[in-house]
């Protein structure tokens, strides 16, 4: 397995690269469907030890909602879209029609109109990394839960831990011009993705 | 000695009366508590996933329940618990996220849970209660006072264990 702490500039330029072009095509998606400007940062790519990765997201003990995908294909891994509950309620609003004051009253019919989000982003990034790469990359059905970020972020960080004690994180901040969409969307390559994903674009 | 310890993940800590021992935001992993009411003197060890042999990286012990429960029965032993006395309680396990074709991944906490359990019967340790599984993440803190675990969850409350 290559050492994620040995990665050269050159190759932390084209990850974020893949990121940004992932991004901007989720942030499209997402501006088109809710009618709103999307802002979206420049990805951060971080190698972090696993047991930080709470603290990305604002520590281990906030409340959020999380929309959770496996990738498979040729570059397996995880996305994460994970946004603030008031997002949640306000993206259930914005598709549905039906204002929730609280999260607890979102129906099955909300939850699986936010969730369909998930899977437009998750797929709308992933188009763009598989056109870019050309390696074939499928998400998984979404799921969701809201609750607190560690718990929701245990998930992805069981699956690294198998493998070593850091993780590749490309994040990317999304932002709608009202302020009702506050969101973070994480890909987490599985360890061994990453050197497939640099070797197709072909960055040594 | 500080009054509040905080355990990441795949973390311990050990400590004594009147400190307290938090870990925050626990899905699947496992909070593991042990204590001698004794001499007042516990430990909580975050655990991540179920088994050391099954992983290609078990540099740390205290990220697997096989390895880190043994480990955190040393370190509050070596503190001054008496291991006769000492008493174990978990929470945690939870399966966070709901698939209708469960890959391995998808059921760690359920492995947690079962390893855990074994672990702790082949150290000899005594499991007095436990709070596993469900679909919710688990905030644990354990008051070495008085060994009373703490269970917060977000839509669940708050229980004692």
């Amino acid at each position: 397995m290559e050492s994620l702490l040995n990665l050269s500039d050159m190759q932390l330029d084209a990850i974020r690269e893949i990121g940004n072009i992932g991004a901007g095509n989720s942030a499209t998606a997402l501006s088109q469907l809710i009618n709103k400007k999307i802002d979206m940062n420049v990805p951060k790519v971080s190698v972090v030890p696993l047991g930080d990765i709470p603290d990305l997201v604002g520590g281990p003990d906030r409340m959020v909602a999380g929309i959770f995908l496996r990738v498979y294909g040729k570059a397996p891994g995880s996305v994460l879209f994970l946004m603030t509950k008031e997002s949640a309620l306000y993206l259930s609003e914005r598709l549905v029609g039906v204002q929730k004051e609280n999260i607890d009253e979102l129906t099955e019919m909300d939850q699986s109109a936010i969730m369909e989000i998930g899977n437009i982003l998750a797929g709308a990034y992933l188009n763009a990394l598989s056109y870019y790469t050309k390696l074939t990359l499928l998400p998984s059905i979404p799921s969701m839960a809201v609750d607190m970020a560690g718990a929701i972020l245990n998930i992805i960080i069981a699956q690294l831990g198998e493998m070593g004690d850091h993780a590749l994180v490309i994040e990317t901040q999304f932002l709608s011009e009202d302020d009702g969409i506050n969101g973070q969307f994480f890909l987490v390559p599985d360890p061994g993705s990453l050197q497939i994903i640099l070797n197709a674009i072909g960055v040594k | 000695m500080e009054d509040l310890l905080k355990v990441g993940i795949a973390d311990y800590k050990v400590g004594k009366a009147p400190s307290r021992i938090i870990s925050y935001g626990l899905g699947s992993c496992i909070g593991i508590s042990l204590y001698d009411p004794v001499t007042k003197i516990g430990g909580l060890v975050h655990v991540l996933l179920p088994n050391s042999k099954e992983a290609y990286a078990s540099e740390n012990p205290a990220k697997f329940a096989d390895t880190g429960i043994p480990l955190l029965v040393e370190k509050v032993v070596a503190f001054g618990a008496s291991r006769s006395h000492l008493q174990a309680k978990l929470a945690g396990g939870a399966q966070m996220f709901q698939f209708s074709n469960p890959s391995p991944i998808m059921t760690v906490g359920a492995r947690n849970c079962e390893n855990a359990k074994k672990a702790l019967q082949q150290c000899g340790i005594r499991i007095v209660s436990e709070d596993l599984g469900g679909t919710y993440g688990r905030t644990v803190e354990i008051d070495l006072s008085t060994g009373l675990y703490k269970v917060k969850t977000v839509n669940k409350g708050e229980k004692t264990i």
